[in-house]
């Protein structure tokens, strides 16, 4: 169960540093260019944190108590390559949902 | 609105209008798996609002069922959210001489959708004054933000109606996957997604989810390393 307070530290928090990350260029800084080697990191964090959080999460999945789930992983690969080929995000959605559902009519 | 911005406004409303298919399966999506991490229609409405960012609020809300300290969570979703810095400075150029009330509001709704539908089309009508890119941006948002928030208050209230072996534990992983599958355009993006995995896989062990913050430092500078030896190579494309 989340925790009340916590709940709303996190939405409030977020909400905060979103619109100041929106905001900084737009409504602060002006014209000024970040440095290079900032830009240069800043192209990566969509796929260096997003991958990270899937990971585990496809490894050793919840609902199964963290064992590895032949249904799941597969899925993750389906999602994975629909995506990457198409570059059609709902597309991986509903192939990757349609994996899962049929594994785990099948196998479950 | 004056006679001469108008166009420009309903020209942004037809170019965000196909964003509608996009934005409202995400929100029903978000509005579900809030409702089964167990917070209440009102909760996931003001996460959509005061946030208003999808994958960060798919990932602060995963990570506050994981139990993740506080300092993790909002340092993960942020980060997720840094391209939004990207996306200010890339349209300041635009929209910086623009009433500081108006640029406020733009800042709040720069999202993904609008940013792209912006950014090409101010590439394109050059001769636009401030004030009719303005009005662009608003129409653009119209169809697509207004929906974020009403589906994401549907999918909060279907959400408890779902079955459990439907597998409503696996939307995020999907959801998520799919997100970067398309964002993996050059080497560089690859090689930043793999050590991220690997990583996240040999850091699991950290206590307080400090392996996800590892992983994410890490694959933003393998990426960046990677690029730098693309563009010495003469390999580097821009994606």
């Amino acid at each position: 169960m989340i925790d009340r307070f916590e709940l709303w530290v996190v939405i409030l928090g977020l909400g905060v540093g979103s619109f100041a990350l929106r905001f900084v260029f737009l409504g602060l800084i002006g014209e000024k260019p970040l440095p290079d080697w900032v830009l240069r990191h800043l192209r990566y964090t969509a796929v260096a944190v997003l991958p990270a959080i899937v990971a585990p999460l496809v490894v050793w999945p919840a609902a199964t108590g963290g064992a590895f789930d032949p249904v799941r992983a597969t899925a993750a690969v389906v999602t994975l390559a629909v995506g990457y080929f198409s570059k059609n995000v709902l597309l991986a959605i509903g192939l990757g949902a349609g994996s899962l559902l049929g594994g785990l009519y099948l196998f479950g | 609105m004056t006679d001469e911005n108008r166009p420009a406004f309903w020209q942004g409303v037809r170019d965000g209008a196909p964003f509608f298919l996009v934005v409202t399966p995400f929100a029903m999506l978000f509005g579900v798996v809030a409702t089964e991490a167990g917070l209440n229609v009102f909760e996931a409405l003001s996460f959509s609002v005061v946030v208003i960012a999808g994958a960060a609020q798919f990932t602060a809300l995963q990570l506050l069922v994981d139990q993740a300290p506080l300092f993790v969570v909002l340092a993960s979703a942020l980060a997720v959210n840094l391209r939004m810095a990207m996306y200010s400075a890339s349209l300041t150029p635009h929209l910086g001489r623009a009433p500081m009330w108006q640029r406020a509001l733009i800042a709040y709704f720069l999202v993904d959708q609008s940013y792209a539908s912006a950014i090409i089309t101010y590439e394109r009508e050059r001769d636009w004054s401030v004030a009719q890119k303005v009005a662009y941006f608003f129409g653009v948002i119209l169809p697509i933000c207004p929906m974020w928030y009403a589906m994401t208050v549907v999918g909060a209230l279907i959400g408890s109606a779902i079955p459990p072996e439907l597998g409503l534990d696996f939307a995020v992983p999907i959801t998520f996957i799919a997100l970067i599958a398309p964002m993996l355009r050059t080497g560089a993006h690859r090689a930043a997604a793999l050590a991220s995995v690997l990583l996240a896989l040999g850091f699991a062990w950290v206590p307080y989810n400090l392996g996800l913050i590892v992983a994410g430092l890490g694959g933003m500078i393998v990426g960046a390393q990677v690029e730098l030896v693309l563009r010495r190579r003469g390999l580097w494309v821009d994606p």
